[in-house]
C-alpha cells in the first residue's frame, strides 16, 4: 500500500500544453504514472505525445475517468485551477505553483473545505507526491526514490520543502532503505494537505513502519504535528527543522518560512517534537542517518 | 514588502479609509509646504521602518512653519536604531478622545483570516496580549464569506468600545477588510484607530505589508518598490531576480531551494562559521541565474569563502557548472569557492569543472553538504 497515490491513480495534467506541464507531465508518465489527460481550455481535442488534451476538467473526467489532479498553471490562473477541479470531482489535486497570492489562497482552500470536502488539495508549491514505483505526481525526479522494500520495513516521507525532500529521499537511497510514500506538503502559509493529514495516513499504513518528517520555520503546524503524534503516533519517527539561524521578519524563500513576533522559530518546533518523542537530527545526513538506526532496529 | 507609514496612509485612502490631511517631505523646505498645506498644528513624523520612533525624538509637534523648520531639520537625518530618516510625513494634527487597535491577517493555524481589535489602543498590541488578553477581540472571518457591517459593529460592541465610536469604527473596519483582502496585504493594521472629539474615528498610523505575490495585479505598488528599503546586496539581487536576504557573516551562500538555503545557513552555523547572506537561486536554474548569482555574492566585501550546495531536482548539474565556469570567465572572484553538487547530472557537472580546468585553490568540490560547509567556514576563517 501507499498513502494518497498508488498504481491505480488515473492523472490529469491541467496545464499540459505549457512548458512546466509538459515536462513534468510526461516526466511522470515515464515513470510510470498514468497519466490519461490534460486540460488547457482552447486547446481540446489537441494531444501532447499521444495524451488527449481536453478544454475543461469536467470534460476530461467524464471521458477518462480521472481521479486526481496535477495543476501545474502559472500564479495567477492556479486557484482557479483548484477549484475546477474539485467542481468536477477530482479527489486528489496537486499545485506545485509557486507564487500564488495568499488571498487566492485561502479563498480557494476555504472553498475546498466547504463546498468540495471530497477533494484533498497537496500543496500549493509543493514537489508533488511520489509513492515509488507506483505514481509520481510532480517535479520529483523520480529515480531518487527507493522501491518500497517487499514487507519493510519502510520509511513515509513528509516534508515542507522541495529540495530538502529530494535530499531526504536521496539519503534513504544511500543506505538503501525503501520508501512507502514521500508528500511535499509545500511551502505556503495555507496548505491543503497538513502534516497531521499525512501523520495519520502513515499511522494506518500498513507498507509505512517509521515515518520521516522535515519542517521549516514560520507557522505552528510543527507543533500541532508534536501534539498529534503524541496522542496518536505509535510508528517511530525522525524529523529535521530548517531554519535555526534565519533572522526574524524575513521571509526565508518561502512565503510561509518567516519568524514573526518571536514565533515559528526552529528551536520552539524541535523543542515541541522532541518532548512527542521524535528523534531530532541537526542537519538532513543527521536524520537520514537517525532514521537509518531506526530502520536497522525494527 | 513592508510599506512606510505615509505609504500605508496613501494606500489606505485608495479604499476611502479617513487618514489626516499631510504629505511627504524630503526637505524642510517641502516640509514647510506641506504643513502649510496641511493646516497648523501639525506632526513631523519621521518615516522609518522600526518601531520607537516616538522614544527617539522622531515624531513633533509644530505649531507654526518656525517650528516645522526647526523639528523638520533635526529629524531628517535622524538614525533611529540604525534607521536613518531620509523622509517626513507632515500631517494636520488630531485632537484625540480615545484610541484604539485594528488589523487584519492571515491565521494560518485556522487557515481564516483574523480581525484583532482592541478598545485599548496606541501601545504596542503584544504588550496588550500580556498583560490584559481579554482587550483583545479576536474574530475569524471565513475569506468566502468576507466581512460585512453588522458583523464588524458587532466586534466593535465586543471590543467595548463607545457607543458613539460603533458606526465609524465598523465603517472602517470593512473598508480595512476590503483593502487587507482586494488590496492583497499580508498584515493591515491600525494603531492607534483615534475617536476624536467630534465622534469621528479616523486611522491615525498605518502598518503594511503588501504580499508580493500579488504583484501583478497592483501597478500601483511600483511606486512603492522604488523606495524599499533595501541594502545595496539586495538590490542587485532583485535586479536579478534572485531570492536574496543579506546577513552578516562570511561565507557566502547559493543553493536551490528555499528548504536546502536555510538548512545551509544551519550547517555553516553548525561547524562554527557564519552565512553572509541566504540565496535562493530557485528550481531550473540555469547557467545564466547561477552566474548572476555569484555576481550578487562577490559584489559582498564580507564573504571570505563561498560555499554553493546543489541538490539537482529540476536544477541541472550541468547547467550549475556551466554558469560557474562562465561566471569565474567574466568575474575576478574575491574568494575561493567550495561546492557540493548532487542529484540530476551531478557527475556531468562535475566533469564539466574538472575540464575547466580551474585551480584548486579557487574553486574545489566536497561530497556531501557537512563536508562543503566544513571546508568553506575552514577558508573563511582563515582569511
Amino acid at each position: 500500500m501507499a498513502i494518497f497515490v498508488n498504481e491505480n491513480t488515473k492523472v490529469l495534467v491541467q496545464g499540459l500544453t505549457g512548458g512546466q506541464g509538459k515536462y513534468h507531465g510526461l516526466r511522470n508518465r515515464d515513470y510510470g504514472t498514468n497519466i490519461v489527460g490534460g486540460v488547457t481550455p482552447g486547446k481540446g481535442g489537441q494531444d501532447v505525445d499521444g495524451i488527449p488534451v481536453f478544454d475543461s476538467v469536467a470534460e476530461a473526467v467524464a471521458v477518462t475517468g480521472a481521479d486526481a489532479s496535477f495543476v501545474a498553471v502559472p500564479p495567477k490562473f492556479a486557484s482557479g485551477a483548484i477549484v475546477e477541479a474539485a467542481e468536477a470531482g477530482i479527489g486528489f489535486v496537486v499545485s506545485i505553483t509557486e507564487g500564488i497570492p495568499a488571498q487566492d489562497e485561502a479563498k480557494a482552500y476555504n472553498t475546498l473545505v466547504r463546498s468540495f470536502p471530497g477533494t484533498r488539495l497537496l500543496g500549493p508549491n509543493c514537489p508533488g507526491i511520489i509513492s515509488p514505483g507506483k505514481c509520481n505526481i510532480g517535479i520529483t525526479a523520480g529515480e531518487i526514490a527507493e522501491l518500497p522494500t517487499p514487507g519493510g520495513p519502510n520509511v513515509g516521507i513528509v516534508s515542507r520543502s522541495g529540495t530538502l525532500t529530494y535530499q531526504a529521499l536521496y539519503e534513504l537511497k544511500q543506505k538503501g532503505i525503501g520508501v512507502s510514500t514521500c508528500v511535499g506538503i509545500g511551502g505556503d502559509p495555507v496548505p491543503g494537505t497538513s502534516f497531521i493529514d499525512c501523520l495519520e495516513q502513515f499511522q494506518a499504513d500498513p507498507e509505512t513502519h517509521a515515518i520521516m518528517m522535515i519542517g521549516e520555520i514560520g507557522g505552528s503546524a510543527e507543533e500541532e504535528a508534536a501534539e498529534f503524534i503524541t496522542r496518536n503516533v505509535t510508528k517511530p519517527m525522525a524529523a529535521y527543522i530548517a531554519g535555526v539561524t534565519a533572522p526574524a521578519g524575513k521571509k526565508m524563500g518561502h512565503a510561509g518560512a518567516i519568524v514573526s513576533g518571536g514565533k515559528g522559530t526552529a528551536q520552539g518546533k524541535m523543542d515541541a517534537l522532541a518532548a512527542a518523542g521524535v528523534g531530532i537530527g541537526l542537519n538532513p545526513t543527521e536524520a537520514g542517518e537517525l532514521m537509518a538506526a531506526i530502520v536497522a532496529g525494527l | 514588502m513592508d510599506l512606510f507609514e505615509y505609504q500605508g496612509k496613501q494606500y489606505f485612502a485608495r479604499y476611502d479609509i479617513p487618514v489626516s490631511p499631510g504629505g511627504p517631505a524630503d526637505t524642510v523646505d517641502e516640509a514647510v509646504k506641506e504643513a502649510n498645506q496641511a493646516g497648523y498644528p501639525v506632526v513631523v513624523k519621521a518615516q522609518v521602518q522600526v518601531g520607537g520612533r516616538g522614544k527617539a525624538g522622531g515624531i513633533k509637534l509644530a505649531d507654526n512653519e518656525a517650528e516645522v523648520r526647526e523639528h523638520a531639520a533635526a529629524i531628517l537625518g535622524m538614525d533611529i536604531k540604525g534607521h536613518v530618516v531620509k523622509r517626513v510625513w507632515v500631517e494636520a494634527a488630531s485632537d484625540i478622545d480615545e484610541e484604539y487597535y485594528a488589523s487584519f491577517t492571515l491565521d494560518r493555524a485556522a487557515k481564516k483570516h483574523l480581525l484583532m481589535l482592541s478598545a485599548e489602543g496606541g501601545v504596542e498590541i503584544e504588550a496588550v496580549a500580556e498583560s490584559n488578553p481579554e482587550a483583545i477581540v479576536k474574530l475569524h472571518i471565513d475569506p468566502v464569506d468576507g466581512l460585512d457591517l453588522a458583523t464588524a459593529r458587532q466586534a466593535c460592541v465586543d471590543a467595548k468600545l463607545p457607543e458613539r465610536a460603533l458606526d465609524g469604527a465598523a465603517d472602517i473596519l470593512v473598508k480595512l477588510y476590503r483593502c487587507f483582502t482586494v488590496g492583497d496585504c499580508d498584515l493591515a493594521e491600525i494603531n492607534p484607530l483615534i475617536l476624536k472629539p467630534t465622534g469621528e474615528v479616523h486611522a491615525l498610523d498605518a502598518k503594511v505589508t503588501l504580499d508580493d505575490s500579488a504583484d501583478f495585479r497592483h501597478p500601483e505598488w511600483e511606486a512603492f518598490s522604488a523606495t524599499e528599503e533595501l541594502d545595496a546586496r539586495e538590490k542587485m539581487a532583485k535586479e536579478k531576480g534572485l531570492q536574496y536576504i543579506g546577513l552578516d557573516g562570511t561565507v557566502g551562500i547559493i543553493a536551490n531551494g528555499a528548504g536546502l538555503a536555510m538548512s545551509t545557513l544551519d550547517v555553516v552555523n553548525q561547524v562554527g562559521g557564519a552565512a553572509a547572506n541566504f540565496l535562493d537561486i530557485g528550481g531550473g536554474a540555469n547557467a545564466d541565474v547561477m552566474a548572476g548569482a555569484l555576481e550578487v555574492i562577490n559584489f559582498d566585501e564580507n564573504v571570505r569563502s563561498i560555499l554553493i550546495n546543489i541538490f539537482g531536482g529540476i536544477t541541472r548539474g550541468d547547467e550549475v557548472a556551466n554558469g560557474i565556469v562562465e561566471a569565474l570567465s567574466r568575474v575576478d572572484m574575491r574568494a575561493p569557492i567550495v561546492i557540493r553538487l548532487d542529484g540530476t547530472n551531478a557527475t556531468e557537472g562535475r566533469q564539466i569543472l574538472v575540464e575547466a580546468g580551474i585551480p584548486e585553490d579557487e574553486l574545489r568540490s566536497e561530497p556531501t553538504m557537512l563536508e562543503a560547509a566544513r571546508a568553506a567556514v575552514s577558508i573563511a576563517n582563515e582569511n
